[in-house]
């Protein structure tokens, strides 16, 4: 094999006529350059789940670390149990599934816009996407303290023509604020990638379909929106995963609060570890938040190789 | 004037309309959608009696005077930490990513599909699963509140969408520039260093402004795993938590700072970020 072949041709050539594997020590030469890369993931992300793992099964506060003792799944009994555990399951469902759905929505509408050409389009564009690039915890201060502020919050002078009287948004509705914070933070990331599922039509088949007579509509709903498909997926996807992870606004703006209105899960674990120093019963929340992500990232994995597929 | 031209001109006409509309549509969601920016950055400007007043204050004489404040109040050590954990974590990242790439595209291992997908599974590694272990081998090590630290768990982040970035800009190589290469006697460092970095420079950049960015922001581990010494700009922000006294000034003037570089960085890499955002599965 040279090294100039694709992948795509040493696939064709793993089969049935693949050559014999070459030697041993050439091929852990061409596994060497990948070796640095693989350990730092493996040490610093694979290997610190196995031990949250471990400590899932044993009884252990780090305040009292000689009182350790084997719990089997005396931490999963009791965090399940947890009334508190499972309103923060509820409240990281309904907030990743608000999120993503109003996103969503919002970014196809933005996508379709910024597709056509007009006037300052690239301005726009700019524009637009800034909300992602700035810094959440920034952003979530701001929201906090100029935005939703009751007295002189933005949103309230910009409701104020339609006879809103003075909302205190987060404490009046903590988890509506906080969705429309994430909305406005996570439309542009999924805008971008349904522009760049528009972007990749081919125009010869739109305009085929103009001159016979296509409305826009049918060609939307016939020809981009199925050609869309995979894009909205990997954005919702994508989108579920970061956002099921959600903690900057939630530490920043409500503290989970108020009472355990807005707690989500990374929060939840976030204050047994740090405040009740509780390791067993945040690391079996942990596992539980690795099972929610894994069961999303299977079919965003299933969906990577799908374009994969078709990239070769 | 014949029909056909008054068809065309109405037709235009339509048209415009039509486009002015789309325009004005997309404009207005632009400055809904960037007005907390802009809102923040105005902000930072004023007088805090100029801040806090209902309704809002538009017009106002610009002062440096919260810049000055902040500077003033210790913010460089958390600006250095910062400094020192992106562009440290970014330039490891590149040096690890570009052979991993290397080795999965354009001279791929054996096997080299589970291992692309291996990297992008650790990416969806919720931070909040792991940073249990990560705090009590940090603490037994005595590297907690420590910048190196924070810089690797960055790089370790970072990692797969590098990989998986660097890699589709490798298969954008022309396969006969490498062959001319093999043909002319080119070793791997000369092919390396002469043909395929020279052509891949754009996205190594773009790559690396995508992994500067995500550092930047890092707020969970940043606060869960620092507290006085390698503490970041995100962490320093948490001191505006609580609104006590007039304070939405000086806020803005941090946050204006501390969100300014990323936005630089965003509105360079524009063109790459869809790219990074999927980990080079959109182009």
């Amino acid at each position: 094999m040279t090294a100039t072949e694709t992948p795509a041709a040493a696939l064709r050539r793993r089969g049935p006529g693949a050559p014999a594997k070459p030697p041993l020590a050439e091929r852990w030469s061409r596994r060497g350059p990948l070796l640095p890369a693989l350990l730092v993931v493996v040490v610093l992300t694979q290997l610190p789940f196995v031990a949250t793992l471990y400590y899932s099964f044993q009884d252990r506060n780090l305040l009292r670390p000689d009182e350790t003792s084997f719990a089997g799944f005396g931490n999963y009994a009791e965090v399940l149990g947890d009334a508190a555990f499972r309103g923060a399951v509820l409240n990281t469902v309904f907030l990743t599934a608000a999120v993503v759905l109003a996103s969503i929505v919002l970014a196809i509408a933005l996508a379709v816009l910024l597709d056509q050409k007009f006037l300052g389009r690239n301005v726009v564009r700019t524009l637009l996407i800034t909300p992602f690039l700035v810094m959440p915890a920034a952003a979530a201060l701001i929201w906090k303290h100029a935005v939703f502020n009751p007295l002189f919050g933005t949103l309230n002078w910009a409701l104020s023509p339609f006879g809103v009287e003075k909302v205190d948004w987060v404490s009046e509705h903590p988890m509506f604020s906080l969705v429309l914070m994430l909305v406005w933070q996570w439309t542009p990331f999924m805008m971008l990638i349904v522009l760049a599922g528009l972007q990749s039509q081919d125009t010869e088949i739109l305009e085929a379909a103009r001159v016979d007579g296509a409305g826009p509509f049918t060609i939307f709903a016939r020809i981009t929106f199925p050609q869309l498909r995979r894009f909205i997926e990997l954005a919702i996807l994508l989108g579920s995963i970061f956002i099921v992870q959600t903690f900057d606004p939630i530490y920043l703006v409500t503290q989970g609060g108020p009472g355990q209105a807005t707690t989500n899960l990374p929060y939840f674990i976030y204050q047994r570890t740090f405040r009740a120093f509780e390791v067993g019963e945040a690391a079996a929340a942990g596992v539980v938040v690795v099972i929610a992500t894994i069961a999303i990232a299977t079919f965003a994995l299933r969906l990577f190789a799908s374009m994969f597929r078709e990239e070769r | 004037m014949d029909t056909s031209t008054s068809t065309r001109r109405r037709r235009s006409g339509r048209a415009s309309l039509k486009s002015g509309g789309i325009a004005l549509l997309a404009w207005a969601a632009a400055l809904v959608f960037f007005f907390p920016v802009l809102w923040m950055f105005v902000t930072g400007f004023k007088q805090e009696a100029q801040a806090a007043t209902d309704p809002p204050t538009f017009v106002f004489a610009p002062t440096l005077d919260q810049f000055e404040a902040i500077l003033g109040r210790d913010f460089t050590p958390f600006l250095l930490n910062s400094l020192m954990a992106s562009i440290g974590s970014t330039l490891l990242v590149i040096v690890l990513a570009l052979p991993a790439a290397y080795a999965l595209s354009l001279r791929p291992i054996p096997g080299w599909k589970d291992s692309l997908f291996f990297f992008i599974s650790t990416r969806f590694m919720p931070p909040a699963a792991i940073i249990l272990p990560l705090y009590i081998i940090a603490n037994n090590a005595g590297v907690l509140d420590n910048v190196t630290m924070l810089s690797l768990i960055y790089t370790a982040m970072n990692l797969p969408i590098a990989v998986w970035m660097i890699r589709s800009f490798l298969l954008e190589v022309p396969t006969a520039v490498l062959e001319a290469a093999k043909v002319d006697g080119a070793g791997f460092f000369t092919e390396l260093r002469r043909i395929i970095l020279p052509m891949i420079a754009p996205g190594l950049a773009a790559t690396a402004l995508i992994c500067f960015i995500f550092a930047w922001n890092e707020f969970f581990f940043a606060v869960s795993l620092t507290s006085t010494r390698a503490a970041t700009v995100p962490v320093f922000l948490t001191g505006f938590i609580t609104s006590e006294g007039l304070f939405l000034a000086r806020l803005s003037a941090a946050a204006t700072m501390a969100a300014f570089p990323v936005i630089l960085a965003g509105w360079i890499a524009q063109k790459w970020l869809v790219r990074g955002l999927t980990m080079g599965a959109v182009k």
